[in-house]
């Protein structure tokens, strides 16, 4: 759908859902591994891609949103 | 039972020609008979159903008002409060939940209106979903295939519509969940306006995505309970001040004078030649050539699919640190995956929303009504994890929902209505009007009922009710 960056490592990514859940307090269990990785990677991608797009200083975010 | 309309229904026993006890009395035997294949209920509230029918009764036979939907059976999707029963939001911890101690104001509001709730429904849990499947309940099946995919989330709402177990349903729609299984299951659904119907006593997931609406075998049937479901709402602190526009009265005006379109870019790449056809038979019978491109469109569904893994994520943060072994398993992941992501491209998420929306809304000075395909193909089987999107093979999960989100994203009104395909699965086609104006899509939704361009068919295969042989 889209050219989405493709190269955020393995083993990065491992580290950092190391680093995320022990801070956070979520135990998980090596068999989850694969999956969280699968799914984080997939955020990470759309989130940087979102980065690339330019916004000015003083757009609003919309966290609320009433059309 | 295949003029099992709400409109029909309420007409019959407003009329005095036959009693709301009857239907709900046919409906909960069909809900017996077809359950334990379809798996859309996951409770039945007969006693209350048959109570509320015999009063509707007695207000007929008495002379007194009863509303426009009078003694039609409904039901919704487990996210939503019924009175004594737990909220599971389709999933195990809610369980443990207290009995909900009064009605969603939704449901409240179609009582009032006459309507008879027969029970809740199954769904994806806590509403992350696109498929229907549930680790707990169960996945719930589609009528027209009982191997394949009711959608999701309101995979039960769709369900039990599409089999006319119910006229009508509720479902919730944060990304794409009312309009997934209609057109998964080949029925009509309506997400309206961001804020126009009250949430209130209805289980979250995405406070600033969420909506919840209709699903039913008709565009007069949506019309009938959308108008019934307006109005303001102090428990919802999103829910508008702004006056009902009831949309039933001008729903046969037809699309004379409407400016029509077709979204092009990117809701042309990724779309099966099943949703390609259906798109084209809608545009066909509108009589539609000019197309438009909603610009940026992937980034809004790449903001709405990074806003939705945070929030929800935050939304579930104590559960995931105290009992995650008790979510289902493909929700677990995606959620915990959520809660690692950093916040600043949230922010970014939510500030490309704005200028999206603004980028969308100045669409509408030209047009009235966009067209764009629901979902990129028709019910895949249960169970399968990826899909083949222009070309690429990806995670499914994921990627159902990329024709609804960049819509939902900024909380635009849209009516998925059912194109049968020769031969084939139904698959939806999403009619998005400006905000509030859902009284213009469903004109075209019912414009393209009238046509035979779109259709709650009960069943796409003939003779046989569902095309592996089952008779759900």
């Amino acid at each position: 759908m889209s050219d989405l960056p493709e190269d955020l490592h393995v083993l990065d990514l491992d580290a950092f859902i190391a680093a995320g859940t022990a801070m956070l307090g979520i135990p998980i269990r090596p068999e989850w591994q694969d999956a969280i990785r699968l799914h984080l990677g997939i955020s990470l991608n759309l989130g940087r891609w979102l980065l690339d797009f330019p916004l000015p200083d003083d757009a609003e975010p919309a966290p609320v949103f009433r059309v | 039972m295949s003029s099992f309309t709400a409109q029909a229904i309420a007409a019959d026993v407003l009329a005095g020609r036959r009693r709301a006890t009857e239907f709900v009395t046919q409906t909960l035997a069909n809900i017996a008979a077809r359950n334990p294949l379809l798996n859309a209920f996951t409770a039945v509230t007969a006693d209350r159903a048959l109570a509320r029918a015999g009063a509707i009764d007695a207000a007929v036979a008495a002379g007194r008002l009863v509303g426009p939907l009078a003694g039609v059976p409904f039901a919704v999707k487990n996210l939503i409060d019924v009175a004594g029963l737990p909220t599971l939001a389709g999933s195990k911890i809610n369980r443990e939940r207290p009995p909900a101690v009064a009605d969603a104001t939704l449901v409240a509001r179609l009582e009032a209106a006459g309507a008879i709730l027969v029970g809740a429904l199954n769904m994806g849990e806590y509403a992350y979903d696109f498929t229907g499947e549930n680790a707990h309940d169960g996945a719930s099946r589609n009528p027209h295939d009982t191997t394949r995919m009711s959608g999701g989330s309101s995979g039960g709402s769709g369900a039990a519509v599409a089999r006319r177990l119910v006229p009508l349903a509720l479902g919730s729609d944060t990304n794409g969940s009312i309009r997934v299984p209609a057109s998964f299951c080949g029925v009509f659904g309506l997400k309206p306006t961001y804020g126009r119907l009250s949430r209130a006593g209805s289980f979250p997931f995405v406070a600033s995505l969420d909506h919840l609406g209709p699903l039913a075998c008709s565009a007069a049937d949506l019309a009938l309970s959308y108008d019934a479901m307006q109005g303001p709402d102090p428990l919802d602190p999103v829910c508008t001040t702004r006056a009902a526009e009831p949309a039933f009265p001008t729903l046969r005006h037809g699309i004379e004078g409407l400016r029509i379109v077709r979204a092009g870019g990117y809701f042309r790449a990724g779309m099966s030649p099943e949703a390609l056809c259906a798109l084209e038979t809608v545009a066909s019978a509108l009589g539609v050539t000019r197309e438009i491109e909603l610009p940026e469109a992937g980034r809004a569904r790449a903001a709405a699919y990074v806003i939705t893994a945070s929030e929800g994520a935050a939304l579930h943060l104590p559960r995931l640190r105290t009992r995650p072994q008790d979510f289902d398993p493909e929700v677990r992941d995606r959620l915990i995956a959520g809660a690692l992501i950093p916040a600043s491209l949230v922010t970014q998420a939510q500030k490309f929303r704005r200028w999206y929306r603004e980028a969308v809304l100045r669409l509408f000075e030209s047009a009235d009504v966009i067209l764009a395909p629901a979902t990129p193909c028709p019910a895949p089987p249960i169970g399968q994890k990826t899909l083949v999107l222009d070309g690429k093979e990806m995670p499914l999960r994921s990627n159902i929902g990329i024709f609804t989100q960049p819509i939902s994203f900024i909380g635009l009104p849209v009516v998925a209505v059912p194109v049968p395909l020769p031969g084939g699965l139904p698959i939806g086609v999403q009619i998005i009007a400006a905000p509030w104006r859902e009284a213009v899509a469903l004109r075209v939704a019912q414009a393209l009922e009238t046509a035979g361009a779109a259709v709650a068919r009960l069943s796409v295969f003939g003779g046989a009710l569902s095309r592996d042989g089952k008779q759900p």
